[in-house]
């Protein structure tokens, strides 16, 4: 076993042992930002690894958490069959949008996915008579349960979270060492030769927005699952934004970096707002900072300077 | 003392001492023991979910202010079973994620006993799952239809605000008989909105009017002009409710759009909440009728209760902040933050809460209660707590502005106001 | 109303928004074209001359029409130099990276917002317009007798708003000719071709970027300080605002201003119009995906040349 994957596996293992000690507010936050964290991890499929700067990864986030959540609402499934329903859903949008968005590249790519996401949160209000609009709704208890286990319970949602997390980390990690992988990265550092080397780039480039989709919808659906709400505004372009800086912020292009920047966002928020109620000025603040001192993000600078071969 | 950055430390102090001494007459336990309880008991700690950030802001500032002012006053008579009350100050950024972590944060961090004070309805409906699941008692003050309507829990109640669903109904018999039968509604095009179209027009039929037309804004709009043509002709009464940062221009555009001959106009003062009366462009409200959950403005025959209420609060006589004329209230939403404290403070006492284990009877005994007699505990008037829908009932008020002022013409009393359960959350489990 | 006066109203609304999108997207192509950056603060820069306006207003005094032009020099002014300022600070240090450029505008994004929430506060206030009467407008109705003038109720404009599209379409002249007739504007373009030659021309590269995100910037917070007499002043009004703008920019044509002008006039009006036909939701809809579909197929912008 190479030391990557003891490193990887060692962080797995490690955050099921937090399940045991942490106190109560901590474990809860570190359950939402392993969710989160896979959110984050899907979108930088698409930008760190394969360089597809997308301004609208919230409608995928919002296609699984609709699509697990509306499901839950009008049918008889139960919580997994509706989360599959969410994947499919996120699956189904990234590759249909894809298929569009991929024609264009740079600053347009940026504004079509942008204007795409739009589109779904406009959408999601017009047919507010199923999705009660903006105000969203309460995903009742009793659909909430996945093999008699309630995920409202915090030891499940965390270990429901630990699972999805240690599974897409995994998968993640496994894509990125494998060939496609390696086109990925051949089509963000330079996409003409890639493609003289013979590779379709389209559609390489759609395999990635497909899978960024698909683990985004993950994520969403997950949410929905444990959070127990469905609502508009996580399909805003705040919650566009948000991936983008947690995986700036932790390391674009590394497969740590996503869930390092969800946790370090999350506290930086978490513990400004306690500190003073301008906490927005001291991320803003720090995000300035970071751009300037530490643009590679925190694993990037480890790679840079610590572990060349960190993947 | 909470933190704040809209107002100087030194004004909220002396807002805190004027509380005191407003109130200091009606303490019913002497000073020594005052300070005894105090040395010796834990606080009482409610967590409040303020909206700092974000869309609500406006109101947020307002409802911590109001919340000082109880929490000050409550102190001041003795506070809970003798404890003094601590209040927890968070930002939810008016943001349903956050305000699940706001509430995990009371819960289980700063160990509240309660939480309390959310508005915007898309928060409360993000957090109360949260509540159930924390079973943290969760007192929103939030005017939507939602905890009534069934979609919570057991562990959501609104004691200190009536719902949308009860305003609006109560607002069509004067509507319908004072203003015109044939009435134009522009509302918003979400859910809050959905409840003034379904519940007024509803209410109107019953009342033998009409409703030509319904005219749903989106919420992101910010200029208004374009919807105004579909108004049709024959419309005698146009209602109108709008929210967010745009509402002044709303009802600006609107005056542009009818000129010298309107019809008509009732609106909800939520579409000029915390809007100057006196702002360039509003002179065509004059005549115009407006709900109020609570008169903004001081009325002649205010009792004197309510005249402590607003001095412990620090608004004037025109419902504007007492250190800025400029700074107009939230005063058609905020009492319901005093209230709600007040009946926190009841059914605490009333449960002989001491912690956490008590909570469950904490939110029996304020499910156990009913009438609510107008008084400083309740400025807003005497109210109806139905325990089963968990939801708050009273009345509501209806000014006409006259030389720019809200001037009270009519109340409706709660009998106007009640409809049919829709939930009975005490047969739910805890 | 008739269908007639309706679209007219539409119009009139449309246009208003148009020429003050043109105005901020002119800021935001300028920047974007000369410096090949996304500056997603630009928004807050348009926040910040309503906001402005406002604090003019209420310590110069003095009438709405002094106050006015006050703001009207001043707010520019002083966005300007602080935009300048946040450049030769940030944006020169990261080497204008286009990555790192979009996190640390929104690191600059969530700073402004933040300070102005706790100066400004978070309401919404109003600034006087200098002058504003209400102007019916006639329309022509074929009667039996000929064609015929009459008032429909409702057709209306104000004197300020046709004042704010014409003090757009001037600016913008204005602007065209400082880029194409003075030496500065001349020195702008030089640098927008290939900054690499400019700079081997001895034009100080660094400088001109300072002055062009300043301009842009000063472009924005005039557009804020125009609409506020309308709007308001709101601490989150630039949200909305940059998306249009963006929108325009891409749609135009990266870098075109000329294409950013037709762009704006496009999307502002078509915003009005198409509420006419469908409900105002299923209308925004429609426009999104349009846009959208405008640039999968020509991703260069309707007047955009394939560079990239």
């Amino acid at each position: 076993m190479s030391r990557i994957v003891a490193l990887h596996l060692g962080l797995v293992a490690l955050l099921l042992a937090l399940n045991f000690l942490l106190p109560a507010y901590t474990h809860g936050n570190i359950a939402r930002i392993m969710v989160l964290a896979v959110y984050a991890i899907g979108y930088n499929i698409a930008f760190g690894y394969t360089g597809l700067l997308s301004l609208g990864h919230a409608m995928f986030f919002a296609a699984g958490m609709y699509g697990t959540g509306l499901i839950l609402r009008f049918s008889e499934l139960s919580a997994l069959p509706a989360w599959g329903v969410g994947l499919a859903c996120g699956a189904g949008l990234a590759l249909a949008v894809g298929l569009l968005a991929l024609r264009t590249a740079g600053v347009a790519f940026m504004i079509v996915t942008l204007m795409f996401s739009q589109a779904v949160y406009l959408i999601i209000l017009y047919f507010g008579a199923f999705t009660r609009g903006d105000e969203g709704f309460v995903i009742e208890a009793a659909d909430r349960m996945i093999w008699g286990l309630d995920l409202g319970q915090p030891q499940v949602r965390y270990l429901a979270a630990w699972a999805l997390f240690s599974v897409v980390l995994l998968i993640s990690l496994r894509l990125v060492r494998r060939p496609a992988g390696r086109v990925f990265v051949a089509i963000r550092e330079n996409e003409l030769r890639a493609r003289l080397l013979g590779y379709d780039t389209f559609r390489y480039k759609l395999l990635a927005l497909v899978i960024s989709g698909t683990i985004s919808a993950a994520s969403g659906g997950a949410y929905a699952l444990l959070f127990g709400y469905a609502g508009a505004s996580f399909a805003t372009v705040q919650y566009s934004i948000f991936p983008l800086l947690w995986v700036l912020l932790g390391g674009a292009g590394t497969v740590l970096g996503p869930f390092l920047g969800t946790l370090f966002m999350f506290y930086l928020i978490d513990i400004a707002s306690g500190l003073t109620e301008a906490y927005m000025l001291i991320a803003g603040l720090a995000l300035i900072g970071l751009t300037l001192f530490a643009p590679q993000g925190i694993a990037g600078v480890i790679r840079a300077r610590l572990w060349k071969d960190l993947p | 003392m909470t933190k704040s950055t809209d107002h100087p430390v030194s004004t909220s102090r002396r807002t805190a001492l004027k509380t005191l001494g407003a109130v200091g007459a009606a303490a019913t336990l002497p000073l020594w023991s005052r300070y005894a309880q105090a040395q010796t008991s834990e606080p009482i700690r409610i967590g409040f979910q303020k909206h700092a950030t974000g869309i609500g802001a406006a109101y947020g500032r307002w409802y911590e202010r109001t919340t000082d002012a109880a929490v000050a006053k409550i102190n001041a008579e003795g506070g809970i079973n003798g404890r003094m009350v601590e209040l927890v100050t968070e930002d939810d950024g008016t943001d349903p994620k956050r305000g699940a972590e706001v509430l995990e944060k009371f819960a289980n961090q700063s160990k509240c006993d309660v939480a309390f004070g959310t508005l915007y309805s898309h928060v409360v409906i993000g957090s109360a799952p949260r509540a159930a699941e924390l079973k943290l008692p969760y007192f929103v003050v939030s005017e939507g239809h939602h905890v009534a309507s069934g979609i919570l829990n057991r562990w959501t109640v609104q004691p200190g605000i009536t719902d949308v669903k009860s305003q609006v109904q109560a607002m069509a018999p004067f509507v319908s008989k004072t203003l015109g039968k044939k009435v134009t509604m522009i509302y918003p095009d979400f859910a809050f909105g959905y409840d003034h179209r379904d519940n007024f027009s509803a209410a109107m039929k019953a009342q033998g009017g009409e409703v030509l037309e319904m005219i749903a804004v989106p919420p992101t709009e910010t200029s208004f002009t374009k919807y105004f043509p579909k108004i049709p002709r024959d419309t005698e009464v146009l209602y109108h409710v709008m929210v967010g940062p745009a509402v002044l221009t709303f009802v600006k555009e609107l005056g542009e759009f009818f000129g010298p001959n309107r019809p008509e106009l009732f609106g909800f003062i939520d579409s000029l909440e915390a809007v100057d009366m006196a702002s360039p462009g509003l002179e065509f409200l004059e005549g115009t009728y407006f709900w109020e959950g609570m008169p903004r403005y001081l009325q002649p025959d205010t009792p004197d209760y309510v005249k402590t209420y607003r001095d412990a609060v620090g608004i004037d006589a025109n419902g504007a902040s007492v250190n800025d004329a400029k700074d107009v209230s939230t005063a058609a939403h905020m009492f319901g933050c005093w209230e709600t404290l007040h009946v926190i403070k009841a059914g605490m006492e009333a449960s002989g809460y001491v912690g956490p284990k008590d909570r469950q009877k904490l939110i029996e005994a304020v499910e156990a209660m009913s009438v609510m007699p107008a008084g400083l505990a309740h400025p807003q008037g005497g109210k109806l707590f139905n325990g089963k829908t968990h939801q708050v009932f009273g009345p509501q008020y209806i000014s006409q502005v006259e030389n720019g002022k809200l001037v009270v013409k009519h109340t409706a009393a709660i009998t106007d106001t009640l409809y049919a359960d829709e939930v009975d959350y005490t047969a739910q489990s805890f | 109303m008739e269908f007639g006066p309706y679209l007219m109203l539409a119009m009139l609304e449309g246009a208003v928004l148009a020429a003050v999108l043109a105005l901020m997207a002119s800021g935001l192509s300028l920047t974007f074209g000369v410096m090949r950056v996304v500056n997603v603060a630009h928004g807050e820069f348009y926040m910040l001359g309503a906001v402005i306006a406002w604090f003019v207003a209420h310590l110069v005094g003095g009438g709405a029409a002094l106050s006015f032009v006050a703001a009207a020099i001043i707010a520019p002014l002083a966005v300007g130099v602080l935009a300048a300022a946040a450049d030769i600070t940030i944006l020169k240090r990261i080497d204008y990276d286009p990555e790192r450029t979009i996190v640390a505008t929104i690191g600059l994004l969530y700073v402004i917002q933040q300070v102005t929430l706790m100066t400004y506060g978070p309401d919404a206030r109003p600034v006087e317009p200098p002058f504003n009467s209400r102007i019916a407008l006639p329309w022509i109705e074929w009667g039996e007798g000929g064609p015929s003038l009459y008032f429909p109720w409702g057709l209306s404009t104000t004197s300020y708003k046709l004042f704010v599209i014409g003090a757009a379409a001037v600016l913008i002249l204005a602007i065209r000719l400082f880029m194409t007739r003075s030496r500065a504007g001349l020195i702008m373009r030089a640098t927008q071709l290939d900054s690499d030659m400019a700079t081997a021309f001895g034009i100080p590269v660094e400088r001109v970027y300072a002055a062009v995100f300043g301009l842009g910037a000063a472009l924005a917070a005039l557009a804020g300080v125009l609409i506020v007499p309308i709007q308001q002043a709101h601490y989150l009004m630039g949200g909305d605002a940059l998306l249009l703008s963006f929108i325009v920019v891409i749609i135009g044509g990266l870098g075109s201003m000329a294409g950013t002008i037709v762009a704006a006039v496009l999307i502002g009006m078509s915003d009005g119009i198409i509420s006419v036909f469908f409900s105002p939701t299923l209308a925004k809809i429609i426009a999104t995906l349009l846009v959208a579909l405008v640039l999968v197929f020509r991703p260069q912008g309707l007047f955009g040349t394939r560079d990239r």
